[in-house]
């Protein structure tokens, strides 16, 4: 497999990356799953 | 500062982590994804003047559709146009680029918006911003195709799902801001532009910052590349300005104009649509759900048929698309006559996953047929398929309708002759996807002028 960051510092630079653009992603996401949500009303 | 940007000084180590790529690119694919969200501001553009009501000064509108119609075209022609750039400077300064158009753009509009100037707005957000959308959209793509070469597919599906999230993000911050600044002398629009505008700027500049590409001849550790050739995946390189010159670019243009024209078609009407074809069966509210939950299936699709690609090869993704594409548009308008509403939106989420996969599997289908080399300026040239479908699924969706409403068609049956049209266009594209073959070797890259990126 590729090569996997050798210390700490570096996967918490990884996952910390990671939550900066998911968190965004998943709020828009949720949002627009309320508005889908109307579907059933 | 040009030695901090360049090639040179983002190629990375050999041991970086590839990983760290995709948020780069998802941080500039998240922001310029709000140009699909801009429809929320065209309310409020409407009385920036009358404030609680438009009044006769206020811009109409017509006119403040062309905001984002000059923005696609020109995401179109600067995608066009900057391949070779791209490829020569690299995908850093392409990114910081992008960064400074779209993010400044955003804040002529605002400029635009306060001085009541729509010609600010045109040049800031349709030609400026529409810039940054074309450089900000194939930049980061083809970086990851290059990172990934054992999934290619997956990689820009990532990036290329981060535009369709960006609309997510874009519109719900959109209303917001608008709701935060709005007051009794201001609509809040001018507020919102500029505050967005530094927010994407800075969020498109870390991106840029975090960029890197791999050393030549970088290869993934662990990772063996097939000995057998696989079929229809070269290990040669194409040219851009040669790749125009083969058949495959003009068939792989058709697949993509043609796979969004017909998406474009559904998504465009898609409240109205499922309105009038289940008569009084389906509230606006419940209209509103719909267009949600096809935007859900838009971007979940771009993720999932891109990585599927990986594994059941591109050629066979598209002949997905098209053949099931095919099939479910034939099946729309029988499903609205017998008010099936639950198949109804089952087959349309479907078709829309497909267009969304469409779009995101398209540069994994470059660089299996033309290399990684050039990839990122022979999509960019590609895109201009996006901007004619983006005219053409429109007209014929419209025009056809108010032709057929004129001739005394019910409005719930003038859907049915465009959905057939759509289906025929999405059988055009499997044709042209079954005559897709691997490019002569006559436009192959000659091996001592394969290292210069020019």
């Amino acid at each position: 497999m590729e090569t996997k960051p050798t210390s700490l510092g570096r996967y918490v630079v990884a996952i910390l990356f990671w939550a900066y653009v998911l968190i965004p992603l998943a709020w828009g996401v949720s949002q627009t799953l309320r508005k889908a949500l109307l579907l059933l009303h | 500062m040009s030695g901090f940007f360049s090639k040179e000084r983002i190629t990375a180590g050999p041991n970086y982590n590839r990983w760290l790529i995709p948020p780069a690119a998802l941080s500039v694919h998240l922001c310029i994804g709000q140009a699909y969200a801009f429809s929320v501001f065209n309310e409020p553009l409407t009385r920036v003047i009358g404030i609680q009501e438009a009044l006769p000064e206020d811009w109409k509108l017509t006119t403040i559709g062309w905001i984002f119609s000059l923005a696609i075209v020109f995401l179109g022609l600067s995608a066009a146009f900057a391949g070779k750039w791209l490829e020569k400077v690299g995908p850093r300064m392409t990114m910081f680029t992008a960064a400074c158009c779209f993010g400044g753009g955003l804040l002529i509009s605002a400029i635009g918006v306060e001085l009541h100037q729509i010609w600010l707005i045109y040049l800031g957000y349709g030609v400026v911003g529409g810039c940054g959308l074309g450089l900000g959209y194939v930049s980061p793509v083809s970086t990851l195709i290059k990172w990934f070469p054992d999934r290619r597919g997956m990689a820009t599906g990532m990036a290329i799902m981060g535009f369709g999230g960006g609309a997510m993000i874009g519109s719900p911050l959109s209303v917001a801001l608008m709701n935060f600044f709005s007051s009794d002398t201001s609509t809040g629009v001018a507020q919102t532009f500029a505050v967005m505008g530094a927010l994407y700027f800075i969020s498109m500049v870390i991106g840029s910052l975090a960029i890197r590409i791999p050393a030549e001849n970088w290869k993934p550790a662990g990772w063996v590349p097939s000995e057998k050739p696989k079929k229809m995946v070269t290990q040669h390189h194409v040219h851009i300005d040669e790749a125009l010159k083969t058949p495959q670019f003009y068939l792989l243009w058709v697949i993509l104009c043609f796979n969004v024209t017909a998406g474009i078609g559904i998504l465009g009407q898609a409240s109205v649509m499922i309105q009038e074809m289940f008569k009084g069966g389906i509230s606006p509210e419940a209209a509103a759900g719909f267009v949600g939950l096809l935007s859900l299936f838009n971007m979940a699709g771009r993720f999932i048929w891109s990585s599927a690609s990986d594994y059941i090869g591109r050629q066979n993704t598209y002949f997905v698309f098209f053949a099931l594409g095919a099939l479910f548009y034939s099946l729309l308008p029988s499903l609205g006559q017998q008010g099936n509403v639950v198949l109804f939106i089952a087959a349309s989420a479907v078709i829309m996953s497909m267009y969304g996969g469409g779009f995101a599997t398209i540069p994994a289908y470059l660089a299996d047929i033309f290399g990684t080399k050039f990839v990122g300026g022979i999509h960019g040239r590609l895109l201009t398929a996006w901007a004619t479908a983006g005219i053409l699924g429109p007209v014929l969706v419209n025009y056809i309708r108010e032709y057929q409403i004129e001739q005394g068609m019910a409005k719930a049956d003038a859907y049915n002759f465009t959905l057939y049209i759509m289906a025929c266009l999405l059988v055009v594209g499997f044709i042209c996807n079954l005559l897709m073959r691997e490019v002569h070797p006559k436009h192959h890259l000659k091996p001592d002028t394969a290292g210069n990126g020019q």
